[in-house]
């Protein structure tokens, strides 16, 4: 038997978690320890695993294992990666380290905090290597619930509860209406199977597929913040606490638009043909409108969540297009967007711990006393502007040539997204960095901490990185895309 | 040697970077440690670009030193990099230009390292537009360069530096967008992004897949041939594109806008060179007439806005549209007759033109950097008499203007007349107006030397804490350089010409 290193990976969180519930709660620094080690454990396998799959030039699904589980309903718990979920794998690996070392200092029931954000963790590794639907579903639902806890205990006390509640409605209807997509899959395909893989070669009939791809996809990407469905996501970033939004932005979202990926338009590829313009519609309206709408908030955090609407816009758009160049750069994309708003959401949870407020108005100064995290913050924001030599750039670049190819009228309206962005995120970058620091805050911010800092360089380093380099990351996504567009019929 | 050889366009291209990362681990407080770092490490590229000049073959045809380099293959775009005698002069003016503005920056004693290492960024980026031959490469720099130069307008810049800086960000952002989405479409069409493919396939193009039935392919070669037009005019800047810049050079500290007038400028004319006029031949010569006319309009317009400034850098600045407005007005001319002779004379002179005038707009911005400094005020009204206090820098300070002026002698003769010579059979009107234009440009030029150094003696400088102090060593260090290639180029502009004639020759 191989060394069943998935597996590894989706348990250790949850394993962790347990293990820390196990503490006595006042000793926070054994929590904090046992919370890292393992992050840091997890961090390393899905670097390796993403590696492997690398360096090896692998294609296909890699690494799988499978055991039987329910044998008379077809359910099977059978994982593997291929080349749209490896780099997913690594950033949660990365956003799970980068997180438990931003939250180090939380103070409040750290022992809690840590093991429901493990909890989660589990969850979203879990979806990104599910192999079989049920399966899925399953990973799907821990990665949701824990979200409600984390939000309303340890959030901002003025919206947590109404952000939770809404954010679990919306989620929950989401995947219900996916659930029941998938069911009729089961009961139609008459292959007595969850599994994914047997599912693809269903054969369902194409009047089939145009009837349950909507809600389908929908129903996910619901998760992936599309619009209309938008309004949970940038409400609970804002109540949740920074390493849940950093999770929340940086993870959660990327799991709605891969289980739509990989339900809605692997499973379902005549419906995703048939559909494709009303999802680039959707794709379209929020990229350009999530942009607009983070120009005008005056809220820090506010103005990030409706970026991540924006940039989670071209991730849709990508996938719209169903071509190799537009779901090439979704899959670059939801890496990309992952690392950097999980840098956005940290340093502005850096300032608001510090500062007390998120009103950008009444911030200013910021460089001076934290300068590490506004060069993150600046590097953060020239990768969402789409700075060529960011990872951005390699990102939403392919996704307008895909979109070119399909809709020429779709780029051109959409690429003035870029410059609204570049405006916004130049003016927070002054405003809330390089103006005078107003008087009431002058010698109340303190420098960011070390641990702070390895979780920003960290961060920049991959966004940098892969800019300069995209080989580090588009191969195998080119070959995860391949499958896909096989699936489509070489379409 | 043969490592040297094949590499030597990304030793070029990458040294400055390499330089900044090692200033990145020098420490924070040794200033002149950093600074001396900075200016070694430019004199790299510098003495490697000799070498690249010294072993250039003007005779041969197409690019030298090619090189590439696998960098995005899924979407068939590569590090393709090479030069001809077109972006050779360039790259040569790049490398000299950054140097000395790094020498001129001495002055900067806040936060040295990270001016430093910006300063060496924006190299890097300039000189990616000037060797890349591969679309998508030269999108990458084009865009790259904005973020160095943003960041030294808005933390070293003056007064106005918040506004300024986003202001040229947006501008030229959004000028780039329409290059953006005209490159991506190129892409698309023809499945790669390698320039001397494109040069062959795109002018020639009859069929395009993708396109709205209702259009037809010169509709779509129209629109994105204007996109192209827009993102280098805002560079350029050509009227009405051009409000960035008095706002963007006037708030940038000395050496940035030594590097915006010397360099920046002309990525936008290197842009209709390498880009506009070799892809959209045809759309070039229907549209010539426009062309000239916004030139016109900024050799005129600029003259003019430049004598109505009673701020010394916004005076220079607005004569850097006056300057460049006959740049665009030889390649107007080269696009309306191409192949001919007089296209050829025209085009000679928008090339010299964009290498000399990178020699006097630096050495402008730099002489009123040095007055500055000292008086803190850049009011014209404030100076007045100030030559027998300071001679040397009133000789170089007129010497400089002269070349500016275009004093026969000096390089701003030699091109401007080249331009004139070149597009008056071609667009005799224009040209007619432009060497109207050419009076006002005499106007302000004589008027900045004499607010500032004739008239009566502002007596507030002469006397007490106040004495205005002559230029230094280290400032004559800069200048040198500068006014020597000035003369050599005004008496004997052969060594160049040739270069840049065999480069027309082979291209248009």
């Amino acid at each position: 038997m191989t060394f069943p290193i998935l597996s590894i990976i989706v348990f250790i969180p949850l394993v962790a978690g347990m293990l820390i519930l196990l503490f006595p709660g006042e000793r926070k620094t054994e929590i904090r320890v046992t919370a890292l080690a393992a992050a840091t454990f997890a961090l390393f396998l899905s670097a390796w695993v993403y590696a492997e799959y690398l360096v090896k030039g692998l294609t296909g699904y890699q690494f799988q294992e499978y055991v039987e589980w329910l044998p008379a309903l077809g359910i099977g718990y059978h994982v593997g990666v291929d080349g749209m979920s490896a780099p997913l794998v690594l950033l949660t690996g990365v956003v799970m380290f980068t997180g438990v070392l931003i939250s180090w200092g939380i103070e409040d029931r750290p022992r809690e905090f840590f093991a429901f954000l493990f909890i989660l963790a589990s969850g979203v590794f879990g979806v990104f290597v599910s192999l079989d639907l049920f399966q899925l579903f399953f990973f799907y639902e821990i990665a949701v619930f824990p979200m409600y806890l984390l939000i309303a205990i340890w959030g901002w006390v003025k919206t947590r509860e109404y952000a939770a509640m809404k954010l679990t409605l919306y989620l929950f209807v989401g995947s219900v209406v996916s659930l029941v997509g998938a069911l009729a899959m089961y009961w139609t395909s008459g292959m007595q199977t969850f599994d994914m893989l047997q599912l693809e070669r269903a054969g369902f009939s194409a009047e089939f597929q145009r009837i349950w791809f909507l809600p389908v996809f929908l129903g996910f990407a619901v998760l992936g913040g599309i619009w209309p469905f938008h309004n949970w996501s940038p409400d609970g970033h804002v109540a949740a606490p920074t390493a849940v939004s950093m999770f929340h932005a940086g993870v959660l979202m990327k799991l709605g638009a891969f289980a739509a990926l990989r339900v809605g338009i692997m499973l379902l590829p005549e419906g995703a043909k048939y559909w494709s313009w009303l999802i680039m519609a959707f794709a379209a309206i929020a990229v350009v409108y999530g942009a607009f709408i983070a120009f005008v908030q005056t809220d820090f955090k506010y103005m990030v969540g409706f970026s991540s609407v924006s940039h989670m816009g071209l991730v849709m758009l990508g996938f719209s297009t169903l071509n190799q160049q537009g779901l090439l750069g979704s899959g670059v994309q939801m890496f990309s967007h992952g690392v950097m708003t999980a840098l956005f959401f940290a340093v502005v949870g850096m300032i608001y711990d510090r500062a007390h407020t998120r009103e950008i108005p009444e911030l200013g100064g910021m460089a001076k006393v934290m300068p590490f995290a506004g060069i993150g913050f600046i590097i953060g924001g020239l990768v969402s502007m789409g700075m060529p030599g960011f990872s951005g750039f390699v990102a939403e670049f392919p996704i307008f040539m895909g979109v070119w190819k399909v809709q020429p009228w779709v780029a051109i309206v959409a690429s003035i997204s870029i410059v609204i962005t570049a405006a916004y995120i130049m003016r927070n970058i002054r405003d809330v960095f390089f103006r005078p620091m107003p008087e009431h805050l002058e010698g109340h911010i303190s420098d960011i901490n070390v641990l702070d800092k390895i979780a920003i360089v960290l961060l920049c380093l991959l966004m940098v990185g892969l800019g300069m380099i995209p080989s580090l990351m588009v191969p195998m996504v080119q070959s995860g895309v391949d499958n896909i567009l096989r699936l489509l019929g070489g379409a | 040697m043969d490592f040297l050889n094949t590499n030597l366009l990304s030793l070029i291209l990458f040294s400055p970077v390499a330089a900044a990362l090692i200033i990145f681990f020098l420490p924070r407080d040794e200033i002149k440690l950093i600074r001396w770092t900075a200016l070694i490490a430019s004199l790299v590229p510098f003495a490697l670009s000799i070498y690249l000049w010294v072993n250039f073959v003007p005779d041969k045809q197409g690019f030298q030193f090619e090189i590439t380099y696998t960098w995005y293959a899924a979407i068939h775009s590569s590090l393709h990099l090479g030069v001809d005698g077109l972006s050779l002069t360039m790259v040569l003016l790049t490398t000299l230009l950054t140097p000395l503005a790094i020498l001129a920056s001495f002055t900067i004693s806040e936060k040295v390292k990270a001016y430093m290492m910006l300063f060496l960024f924006l190299e890097t980026g300039m000189l990616g537009v000037f060797v890349a031959l591969d679309l998508l490469i030269f999108f990458v720099f084009w865009e790259i360069g904005l973020v160095p130069m943003y960041f030294l307008i808005n933390q070293w810049g003056s007064a106005n530096r918040n506004y300024a800086s986003l202001k040229f960000m947006i501008y030229t952002m959004g000028g780039s967008l329409g290059l953006l989405l005209a490159t991506q479409m190129l892409g698309v069409a023809f499945g790669t992004y390698d320039l001397p493919r494109l040069f062959e396939l795109w002018p020639s193009a009859q069929v395009l897949t993708n396109i709205p039935p209702w259009l037809t392919v010169s509709t779509i070669k129209t629109i994105a041939f204007w996109a192209f037009v827009i993102a280098f005019a805002v560079k350029v800047p050509l009227w009405p594109f051009h409000t960035w810049l008095p706002d963007a050079h006037t708030e940038a500290p000395t050496a940035g806008s030594m590097i915006l007038a010397g360099v920046l400028l002309k990525l936008g004319a290197y842009g209709f060179l390498r880009l506009v006029l070799p892809l959209y031949p045809e759309q070039a010569k229907y549209f010539a007439g426009a062309l000239a006319f916004l030139a016109t309009a900024a050799i005129v317009f600029g003259a003019f806005g430049s004598y109505g400034q009673t701020d010394f850098k916004r005076l220079v600045a607005y004569s850097s549209v006056n300057h460049m407005g006959f740049v665009v007005l030889g390649i107007a001319a080269a696009a309306a007759a191409s192949g001919t002779t007089d296209a050829h004379i025209a085009l000679n002179g928008a090339i010299l033109q964009m290498f000399n005038h990178g020699l006097s707009a630096a050495g402008m911005f730099f002489l009123v950097g040095v007055i500055y400094e000292r008086t803190h005020t850049r009011n014209l009204n404030d100076f007045g008499g100030l030559f027998p206090l300071v001679p040397v820098y009133g000789g170089i300070l007129i010497f400089t203007s002269m070349a500016s002026l275009g004093l026969p002698g000096l390089n701003g003769f030699v091109s401007e007349f080249l331009v004139v010579r070149g597009a008056w059979p071609i667009l005799t009107t224009y040209t007619a107006i432009s060497m109207l234009g050419l009076l006002f440009t005499g106007a302000y030029i004589l008027k900045g030397i004499k607010q500032v150094l004739h008239g009566p003696l502002n007596e507030h400088w002469a006397h007490g804490e106040h004495k205005l102090t002559e230029i230094n060593t280290r400032e004559i260090i800069v200048m040198a350089p500068l006014m020597a290639l000035i003369l050599v180029i005004g008496v004997w502009p052969a060594w160049i010409l040739d270069v840049i004639n065999k480069a027309v020759i082979a291209l248009f």
